[in-house]
């Protein structure tokens, strides 16, 4: 089988996967936001960035091939990564301790996985409308960080709620419909799209802190473990094809 | 025209086709019909093009130019170039506002007038420069400002203008190669016929042309590496010129448009291609109805078509798309996705264009000046363009010069030109620096007068700005990074968040409120953002701050507090909201920050 280093350590890979692929298969874990292996990936939040034969590229979309000396777990790296995560945390309104995906957040996550203590950067405080008009779901664009899986998600269930507009820092996320509004879609609680945000930026209603405290998902174990328990697993499988 | 944003819709989808690739062009009727893009125009198109309501939406906000909001029936862009701000744009911008009586950035409450700001419009050797209605009037002075607030206030035509303002004036100071090189219709793509693509391969791999447009990949690899792939093949050219500072596609555009076109038609030739696009940037509208001309013109003559030269197998012709004001179109693979009818947004690489561009197909994207240059080198051979230039950058190179000299325009120079050699052609004085490559190229101080225009040195798509001595650096950095910060994509965070960041650093610098450590993060997150960005854009938009970091650290040293830290922000600024709301005006009613 052919094979890259990362680290140091030889990873086995099949022609056609991906950095991220071969790495999760091997139980290698790279922080990452906008990937997950249901889907597409998108390559824009930019956490997995790895070091490439002296080269930063994308783990998510950065074909493996042999001779590849990939570094993920330099210095260098991490404060790249760390940088980007403060980023996406001054962009937006994350106000952690109110909010009611904190313990399952993956930002949040990343942020301790990190080591982030602060946010570094001067705040945005963006104006971000919040759209409550759909009976089961909300949608708070506040922590919304960009990622794109709720539209591919979306798109994949061929309902197309979701898309990104605008563009530069005034990137936004709206909605499919002609007043613009969630209540005005066809989308279902039980839609993938409505579970797949990785931040608290579209909430499923009625399931508010319904874990406490020390029983949410970050809360025992690390983003990298169960990243490596859940997603490891799906890695492989063809995009668009899962199966909950 | 109708009146009704429906039946607008209804009738662009007809006239332009009712498939994704059309959509650019629909919106930019209904902008150009409404002054916007009116909501209920959005589902007309959405339901007859068969894609979301939310993608339109989404295409609209991505464009400078499409508003899904009313602009004025006036809609006025002031180029916003640092060369047309060093001639006076922020003065008359201000002075049309306050004749019209209304705020920039906004619309008027009456709809007749929007003024808005917009990056560089490609005028800079005529600055200031503004687009009325797409329309671009260059050389603006005072009383030319007064005029345009009384023909908008009395409702005059755009058209009605006097039409000695739109005359867009092109100076070549200095030819060489290419500028001069004798031209016949249709003789280069003959002898190409006669002697078969390999040929036409061969030529360019011994003229050693290499893509103008900044990057510099070998043309005669790009071309093979398309005959070669399989599929359906496309030929585009990159006419987005976007980068500040440069025109020197504007006036190749206008001038040498049957040598471009041969260059495509070659290029068809060479990768049996069958549709060419010109992706010609919003701003150069002005320009379309001579490139139309010369593509008829060329169809008579059987050189662009069905059955070129009489084959019955060559069969090529090409369509104008028509962009809407985005500088990052001009990467390559985001301006694929906008001919699709897509946001601007640069794909993931690998693949490569070559190989998988527009529709997914193998696509040669070239620059106007390159596509020109290889229908010269197909007429005069290989060795005649290898004989001028350096090793590594054969032939010359088209410079757009703008600035601080006495002779700012077109100058066709052999690359390995000394920028001293560029500065005495030009009529420079005493400088603080020159800009070469535009924003995201080189800045350079006098002490490197000496280096050379060249892949190897200095490389440039074009751009070389020239700064006076008295100009302010931090002024110019700043103008620089705020084009990146707008003109980014939103993609990628280091890009999307990281260049606002450096925005807001500098400005807090030029407020006299830096410090030491807010030097140290410029130049920190200036290599977050350089390192972690998605495409070209985010690659260089720190350039221009770490060029100047590293070259005029003293420049950065004078305006800093001399504390560790201070804020970034305004204290007493702060309550200036409070103080109106309570209507409260009194000293007691300020704070003093230390």
């Amino acid at each position: 089988m052919p094979h890259f280093t990362l680290d140091g350590r030889t990873i086995p890979f099949e022609p056609g996967q991906t950095l991220m692929e071969a790495a999760m298969a091997a139980g290698v874990y790279i922080p990452h936001l906008c990937y997950h292996p249901d889907f597409e990936p998108h390559g824009s939040c930019k956490l997995c960035s790895v070091e490439v034969n002296g080269r930063i590229c994308s783990a998510c979309t950065f074909p493996a091939a042999e001779n590849q000396e990939v570094i993920s777990a330099s210095e260098e790296v991490r404060h790249l990564r760390l940088r980007l995560t403060q980023m996406l945390f001054v962009e937006g309104n994350h106000l952690c301790p109110s909010c009611e995906a904190s313990g399952s957040c993956e930002l949040q996550a990343t942020g301790y996985y990190l080591g982030m203590t602060d946010g570094h950067f001067s705040h945005f405080f963006p104006r971000r409308e919040i759209d409550a008009s759909h009976p089961e779901v909300l949608l708070d664009r506040d922590r919304c960080i960009f990622c794109a899986l709720c539209v591919r998600a979306s798109r994949d269930e061929g309902k197309n709620v979701f898309a990104l507009s605008g563009r530069g820092i005034h990137t936004r996320l709206v909605v499919n419909s002609p007043s613009g509004k969630l209540g005005d879609t066809d989308l279902e609680a039980t839609d993938r799209a409505a579970h797949i945000c990785p931040v608290g930026a579209i909430l499923v209603r009625g399931t508010a802190f319904r874990a406490p405290i020390g029983e949410r998902k970050y809360d025992h174990r690390t983003i990298a473990q169960v990243a490596l328990e859940e997603e490891r697993p799906l890695v492989g499988r063809q995009h668009g094809q899962a199966e909950d | 025209m109708p009146s009704d944003p429906i039946q607008t819709a209804a009738l662009a989808v007809e006239r332009y086709g009712n498939h994704l690739s059309s959509l650019l062009a629909i919106l930019r009727q209904l902008q150009q019909s409404h002054h916007y893009v009116p909501r209920p125009a959005m589902e007309k198109v959405a339901e007859r093009l068969a894609v979301p309501l939310a993608e339109v939406e989404a295409v609209t906000e991505f464009y400078s130019f499409l508003h899904s909001f009313p602009q004025g029936r006036y809609e006025i862009y002031f180029s916003n170039c640092i060369i047309d701000d060093l001639q006076g744009r922020e003065t008359l911008q201000r002075r049309l506002c306050e004749r019209l009586k209304m705020a920039v950035g906004t619309t008027r409450a009456d709809g007749l007038v929007s003024v808005a700001e917009t990056s560089c419009t490609g005028l800079c050797d005529q600055g200031p420069a503004i687009l009325v209605n797409g329309h671009a009037i260059g050389s603006l002075t005072g009383e030319k400002i007064d005029r345009i607030a009384d023909l908008i206030e009395q409702q005059i035509c755009v058209e009605d203008w006097p039409a000695k303002w739109f005359r867009i004036e092109d100076r070549f100071e200095r030819r060489d190669l290419l500028l001069t090189a004798a031209w016949q219709s249709g003789k280069a793509l003959k002898s190409a016929l006669r002697r078969g693509p390999e040929y036409v391969l061969e030529a360019l791999s011994d003229s050693g042309l290499r893509g103008r447009g900044g990057a510099g990949f070998p043309t005669a690899k790009k071309w093979r590496f398309c005959r070669e792939a399989a599929g359906e093949h496309y030929i585009v050219c990159n006419a987005d010129e976007g980068e500040p500072g440069t025109f020197k596609d504007r006036v190749l555009l206008r001038h040498h448009a049957d040598q471009l076109l041969e260059g495509m038609t070659l290029a068809a030739f060479v990768t049996d291609a069958r549709r060419g696009f010109i992706y010609l940037r919003a701003e150069y509208a002005f320009l379309r109805a001579e490139l139309e001309a010369a593509m008829r013109q060329r169809r008579r003559q059987g050189l662009l078509g069905r059955n070129i030269c009489g084959l019955m197998d060559f069969h090529f012709d090409i369509e104008i798309v028509m962009g809407a004001g985005a500088y990052i179109c001009g990467e390559e693979s985001a301006l694929l996705d906008s001919i699709e009818g897509r946001r601007g947004q640069p794909r993931n690489r690998p693949p490569y264009p070559v190989t998988a561009g527009l529709w997914g197909q193998p696509t040669v994207v070239n620059n106007v000046e390159s596509f020109i240059a290889a229908s010269l080198i197909v007429l005069n051979g290989g060795a005649w363009f290898a004989g001028v230039g350096t090793e590594k950058s054969k032939g010359t190179k088209l410079l757009s010069i703008g600035g601080d000299c006495r002779w700012p325009g077109i100058y066709e120079v052999p690359f390995g030109m000394t920028v001293t050699e560029i500065m005495i052609l030009c009529g420079a004085g005493e400088t603080l620096g020159v800009q070469v490559g535009g924003p995201s190229g080189t800045f350079i101080g006098p002490g490197e007068y000496d280096r050379r225009i060249a892949f190897e040195d200095l490389g440039t798509g074009g751009s070389f700005m020239v700064f006076g001595k008295e100009r302010d650096m931090l002024e110019i950095v700043r103008n620089f990074t705020d084009f990146f910060a707008h003109e980014s994509c939103g993609f990628c965070t280091p890009c999307r968040v990281g260049t606002s960041i450096l925005v807001h650093l500098l400005d807090k610098l030029r407020n006299g409120w830096g410090t030491a450590g807010d030097i140290l993060e410029l130049e920190r997150l200036g290599r977050v953002v350089r390192q972690g960005s998605h495409c070209g854009l985010g690659h260089t938009a720190a350039n221009p701050l770490l060029d100047t970091l590293e070259r005029f650290p003293d420049r950065y040293q004078a305006p800093l507090q001399e504390i560790d830290f201070s804020p970034g922000f305004d204290l007493d600024g702060e309550l200036e909201t409070a103080r109106r709301l309570t209507d409260r005006f009194s000293a007691a009613d300020h704070l003093t920050q230390e």
